[in-house]
């Protein structure tokens, strides 16, 4: 299968292809690691007339820690974010990049694209909302950050203006009594989930005193399970707080029957991811290390 | 639609061999790859990245080539299932392929050919889970899967 022909413009920095985005008009497309927009242009569901390409831009693909927190660079690709040291400070981010689609995908797809996508079923979304992440982003006339919760407006619509690039997202570093935990289920390792949780839990004295629980793949957009949030805060985490959790949660959701299951099995699924993302935050909260993953057959 | 077809000069590496090329932005690697320079041991599968037939290393890295444009090529070198035999002689993970029956029909082991290859060159001695993610973006619809565990288990030994 060949995407329709387009007319190709390389973009040398960032600042040009905010340049080119606003010369060529609101048809252009920015390619990142074309691994949603490269099979939507085969199968003919979008064919756009002007691609600009990041690929060749140096300089747009790091993981660094600064004062500011934890910087990456738009064209980072999941793989460089699986692998990096800095990354795995904050285990959440490793528990998605490790997990998204297969080795070959994580190898070409990046954090920059996978939030301009604004993919219901994305990984990234739900993992940074639960961070208070920003996203910075550049267009002609000048930068902006955006909170990553103002940032997904809806299914496949950011915040991004038309002529607007993700140049960096920024990551502030949890406090230490806190652990967090991302879990997605997938039918098998190239798909997208199924259903996936996010969840943080900052601890005091064993008493959660906040809590974050960001659904994923059940809704238009991540789905905040505020109600689930509730049921922790000021409260113990034990195995009573964490199943009215998993039950607030799977409240909240709102899926959609497909071909990766119906409604009732994904608000199923959502309780078990819920649950055992509290369990491995918990841990973590108290300094432990967990190894986590997707779930995939 | 461009009224007149835009041609990109590329410069790629190709299994140690320079190439010099014009090509339309859309044409996709793997079409270069079998097309363009003949070297058709790369397979197209299902054509929408899911199936790892099309698995090639692009600046050492497995990539799909079915989803990667051959303009992202340009100034970087690629490796393919062609580049892994030298003067001859099978490499070491093909003979285990080989050996241990890790392929029944063989339209995937090309891709899983190239996904060990990564595995190996970073993790000599891969656990089983390790096997079981470096694979996993590679589908054999023979399900032939233990007898690729068991050549990728024995090319790590060899290797």
């Amino acid at each position: 299968m060949f995407p329709r022909a387009f007319h190709y413009h390389r973009a040398g920095s960032l600042k040009e292809a905010a340049t080119m985005l606003s010369q060529l008009g609101p048809e252009a497309k920015l390619l990142a690691g074309g691994q949603s927009l490269i099979p939507l242009m085969k199968l003919r569901f979008a064919g756009p007339p002007h691609l600009v390409d990041l690929n060749f831009i140096p300089g747009a693909a790091y993981v660094k820690q600064d004062a500011g927190g934890l910087r990456v660079g738009a064209l980072t690709c999941h793989a460089d974010i699986e692998d990096s040291p800095a990354a795995a400070a904050i285990p959440i981010l490793h528990d998605c990049a490790a997990g998204i689609a297969d080795v070959q995908i994580r190898n070409r797809g990046t954090i920059g694209g996978s939030l301009a996508e604004a993919d219901p079923s994305g990984d990234w979304a739900p993992v940074l909302l639960t961070l208070n992440a920003d996203v910075r982003c550049l267009g002609p006339k000048g930068e902006r950050t955006v909170p990553i919760s103002k940032f997904v407006v809806d299914a496949y619509t950011s915040a991004l203006g038309e002529d607007e690039l993700i140049i960096e997202v920024l990551i502030q570093a949890p406090p230490k009594s806190s652990g967090g935990a991302y879990i997605a289920f997938k039918r098998s390792a190239p798909v997208y989930a199924s259903a996936s949780a996010a969840v943080r839990l900052a601890m005091e004295d064993g008493v959660c005193r906040d809590a974050a629980i960001v659904l994923g793949a059940v809704g238009l957009t991540p789905v905040r399970a505020l109600e689930a949030e509730a049921a922790l805060r000021n409260n113990q985490v034990t195995a009573k707080t964490m199943e009215a959790a998993a039950e607030a949660a799977r409240a909240a959701a709102d899926p959609q029957p497909d071909m990766r299951g119906s409604a009732e099995y994904k608000r199923q699924l959502v309780t078990a991811l819920v649950k055992r993302g509290l369990e491995v935050a918990l841990k973590r909260a108290r300094g432990e290390k967990v190894e986590l993953s997707h779930i995939y057959a | 639609m461009p009224e007149q077809e835009q041609m990109v000069a590329i410069r790629v590496k190709v299994n140690g061999k320079e190439h010099k090329l014009q090509v339309e932005p859309r044409l996709l690697l793997v079409e270069l790859l079998r097309e363009n320079l003949d070297l058709t041991g790369t397979h197209i599968g299902c054509d929408t990245s899911y199936c790892g037939a099309c698995t090639v290393l692009l600046n050492g890295k497995a990539v799909k080539s079915c989803t990667v444009l051959a303009v992202h090529a340009d100034g970087g070198e690629v490796l393919t299932v062609e580049g892994l035999a030298k003067n001859g002689e099978l490499h070491p993970i093909q003979k285990a392929f080989g050996d241990a029956y890790g392929l029944q029909c063989g339209y995937c082991t090309p891709g899983l050919l190239i996904s060990t290859y990564q595995l190996l060159q970073r993790n000599a001695n891969p656990s089983e889970k390790d096997i079981r993610k470096a694979i996993a973006g590679n589908t054999c619809r023979c399900t032939g899967y233990q007898n690729v565990f068991k050549a990728i288990k024995a090319a790590a030994k060899g290797a």
